[in-house]
C-alpha cells in the first residue's frame, strides 16, 4: 500500500494541487495577511467567481478567458468592500473586531443562499478542450486541467510578488500594511492604497474562481471547506508573506494528497483545518513569519 | 429575588402550556428550537458579547453535545439528564482546549480555529462508523414521558428549564467579576491586562461555560429528531443564527440575546415553513449586516435611543 511509487505521485499531485491552492490564497495573502482586516468572505467570492466563470462560458468563451474578462468587475467589487468596511467600521473604529467579522460572516453567507436561490444545490462544471483529458508520461498521468490550473497559478503568484516588489503602488500596499501613519507622512494616502489592494486582492479570486471550476465541479456550499484551505495558506505562509504563500500552498497540496491516498477522501477536509490548527497552536506567525 | 420569581413564573407557565390538551404537537416542535437558539445565543454572547471573541465553531459544540448524547444513550441507555450532563461536560472540555490554543492570540484566529474544530470533528464523526458515520444513526426514544402527554412535550419543557437556566448564569455573569473583566478585555485587552485582570484566565472561563451550555442545547437533539446526522448537525448556519441573534438583540445586557433569538428564531419558523429552509439563513445574515451597519448596539441599543429622544 505504502509503495514509492504511490507516494511519488501523491507528491507530485499534490504539487499541482499545491500551486492552485496558493493561487486561490492570494488574494486572502493581501487582504487579510498585508492589511490586517478580516476578509472572511474571500471563500465565498472565490465560490462567485466560479459560478460567474460558469455563467459567462455558456456563451461558448474559454473559462480561462471568462476569468480574466471578470477580473474587473471584481477589481470593483473588492474596491466597493473596502470602501464600505473603511466608512462603517475603520473610521468609526468602534469595536471594529466583532462587527467586522460579523459583517465579513454575514455577507458570505448571503452570497452563499443567493448563490443557492439562483442556481441550486447542484454542482456545476464548465467545459473547454483541456478538461477531461490527460498527459500521459511513462506510468504517470497528469489531467490537463491541473496543469492548465497550475500553469495559472504560477503565473498569478509570478506576478503578484514581481508587483509587490517591483511597483510603487505594490510596495505601497506592503508599506500601509506595516505602518500607515509613516505612509501617509511620505505623502501617500493609506485609504485609496488599501483600497487598491483590496481591488486586486478580489480580481485576483475571479481568476482563481475560474480555475476552481476548471479543476473539478463547484456547488455553492464548497465556500465552507476553502474558509479552511485558504486561511490555512495564509496562516501557515506567516500574514502577508506572497512567497511563502506558493510554499505553504505546496506543504497543504501535497499532505492533503498524501492523507487522501493513504487514508481516502473522507479524511480530506480535515488535513487543512488540522494543519491550520496545529500552526496556531505551534506557531502562530508562519513558517516564513515577520 | 424579583428575577428569580419571574422564572418560577415563566417556568410555571411553560410547564402549564406543555401539559395542556388539544394544542398542535407542531408548537411544541417548533418551541424546541426557538428555546433551543435562546441557548445559544446567551452562550456565546458570554465571550462572543462581553469579552468580543467571535465564536464562528458553535455547531462544533453543538455536536459534541449531540454526539456524546448518543454514545451514551446507545452503550448504556443513559437517561436525558445524563446525556445533556455528558454532552454540557465534554462541550466545556472543547471550549476550553480551543481557549487553551488560541485564546493568547488575536481575536481573529480564535474565530478560525473555532471553525476549524468543526470540520475536523465532522470529519472524525463522517469516519466513526460506532455513531452511524456519513449516514447517520436512527435512535429509538425510550418509553420515558414523566408525565407529559408526548416525547416532544416533555423535551420542550426540558428545554425551557435549560433555557431560563442558561440565561440564568448569564445574569449572573455580566454582573460579577469575570463579567466586568471580559468587559475590560473588550474595550482593551492591554490596558485589562495592566490593571490586574488576569484576562486569559477570565477569557477561558468564559469560553467554557460558553461551549459547556451550546454542548446542553445540542444534547436533546437526537432524541428530538430520533435521529442523528453529520450535514446537519455540523451546519454552518447555526453559526451564522447564535453570532446574529445576540448582535441583533444587543449584546451589552443579557436580555439582548433573548429577545433577539425570540423574535429571530420565531421568524425563521416561520420563513421555513412558508418559504424555504435557504431563505431563513438568508434573512438572519441580512438582518445581521443590516443591524451591523446601521445599529451596531442592537434592539437595545435603539429602545435606549428612542427612550432618550422622547425625554
Amino acid at each position: 500500500m505504502f509503495s514509492v511509487d504511490l507516494i511519488f505521485e501523491a507528491v507530485l499531485f499534490g504539487i499541482l494541487l499545491g500551486c492552485f491552492y496558493a493561487a486561490v490564497s492570494l488574494g486572502l495573502s493581501v487582504a487579510f495577511g498585508l492589511l490586517d482586516v478580516p476578509y472572511v468572505a474571500h471563500p465565498a467570492l472565490l465560490i462567485l467567481g466560479s459560478y460567474f466563470t460558469f455563467v459567462l462560458s455558456q456563451t461558448g468563451i474559454d473559462p480561462i478567458v471568462c476569468g480574466v474578462l471578470l477580473m474587473p468587475i471584481f477589481f470593483l467589487i473588492g474596491i466597493g468592500f473596502y470602501r464600505f468596511y473603511y466608512e462603517t467600521f475603520e473610521k468609526r473604529s468602534s469595536d471594529t473586531g466583532v462587527r467586522g467579522l460579523a459583517f465579513f460572516f454575514g455577507m458570505s453567507f448571503i452570497i452563499e443562499v443567493c448563490l443557492i436561490l439562483v442556481f441550486g444545490v447542484d454542482q456545476r462544471t464548465v467545459v473547454a478542450s483541456y478538461i477531461g483529458s490527460s498527459l500521459e508520461i511513462g506510468d504517470y498521468r497528469f489531467p490537463y486541467r491541473m496543469l492548465v490550473a497550475f500553469g495559472i497559478a504560477l503565473a498569478l503568484t509570478v506576478a503578484l510578488t514581481l508587483y509587490f516588489s517591483k511597483t510603487f503602488n505594490g510596495r505601497a500596499i506592503k508599506a500601509v500594511g506595516q505602518d500607515e501613519g509613516a505612509l501617509r507622512l511620505m505623502g501617500a494616502n493609506p485609504v485609496k492604497i488599501k483600497q487598491l489592494a483590496f481591488g486586486i486582492a478580489t480580481a485576483v479570486n475571479a481568476l482563481a474562481g475560474a480555475m476552481l471550476i476548471i479543476v473539478g465541479p463547484v456547488e455553492p456550499a464548497m465556500d465552507r471547506i476553502y474558509i479552511g484551505r485558504t486561511f490555512c495558506v495564509v496562516v501557515l505562509a506567516g500574514l502577508g508573506s506572497m512567497s511563502g504563500t506558493l510554499v505553504a500552498g505546496l506543504v497543504l497540496g501535497i499532505a492533503e494528497s498524501i492523507v487522501m491516498m493513504t487514508f481516502g477522501a473522507s479524511w480530506a477536509p480535515a488535513v487543512s483545518f488540522g494543519l491550520l490548527l496545529l500552526m496556531l497552536g505551534v506557531r502562530p506567525q508562519g513558517l516564513f513569519g515577520r | 429575588m424579583k428575577y428569580a420569581a419571574y422564572c418560577a413564573l415563566i417556568l410555571l407557565g411553560f410547564l402549564g402550556l406543555s401539559s395542556l390538551g388539544g394544542i398542535n404537537e407542531y408548537v411544541f416542535f417548533a418551541g424546541f428550537v426557538i428555546l433551543q437558539f435562546v441557548i445559544l445565543a446567551t452562550a456565546w454572547n458570554i465571550l462572543g458579547g462581553y469579552a468580543g471573541y467571535v465564536n464562528f465553531g458553535v455547531p462544533a459544540f453543538i455536536a459534541v453535545g449531540a454526539y456524546t448524547a448518543v454514545v451514551l444513550f446507545k452503550s448504556m441507555s443513559a437517561p436525558l439528564l445524563v446525556q445533556i450532563l455528558g454532552g454540557g461536560i465534554l462541550a466545556g472540555a472543547l471550549g476550553l482546549g480551543v481557549g487553551l490554543l488560541t485564546l493568547k492570540l488575536r481575536g481573529i484566529f480564535f474565530s478560525i480555529a473555532t471553525v476549524a474544530v468543526v470540520f475536523i470533528l465532522e470529519t472524525v464523526v463522517n469516519n466513526w462508523r460506532y455513531v452511524g458515520g456519513a449516514t447517520g444513526l436512527q435512535l429509538t426514544r425510550p418509553q420515558d414521558l414523566w408525565f407529559f402527554d408526548s416525547y416532544t412535550r416533555m423535551l420542550f419543557f426540558v428545554m425551557a428549564v435549560l433555557a431560563v437556566l442558561s440565561v440564568t448564569i448569564a445574569r449572573y455573569i455580566q454582573d460579577s467579576f469575570l463579567g466586568r473583566g471580559l468587559r475590560a478585555v473588550r474595550d482593551s485587552e492591554e490596558a485589562a491586562e495592566c490593571s490586574g485582570v488576569p484576562t486569559l484566565k477570565i477569557k477561558l472561563i468564559a469560553c467554557t461555560i460558553s461551549g459547556a451550555l451550546m454542548g446542553i442545547a445540542g444534547a436533546p437533539m437526537p432524541m428530538y429528531l430520533s435521529y442523528i446526522e453529520p450535514t446537519s448537525t455540523f451546519n454552518l448556519s447555526y453559526s451564522i443564527s447564535a453570532l446574529g441573534m445576540p448582535i441583533i438583540g444587543g449584546t451589552s445586557h443579557w436580555i439582548g440575546p433573548v429577545i433577539g433569538a425570540l423574535l429571530l428564531a420565531t421568524l425563521q419558523q416561520i420563513v421555513t415553513v412558508t418559504v424555504s429552509n435557504e431563505l431563513n439563513v438568508l434573512v438572519v445574515g441580512v438582518l445581521l449586516v443590516l443591524f451591523v451597519v446601521i445599529a451596531p448596539d442592537g434592539i437595545l441599543g435603539l429602545i435606549k435611543k428612542w427612550k432618550q429622544s422622547s425625554k
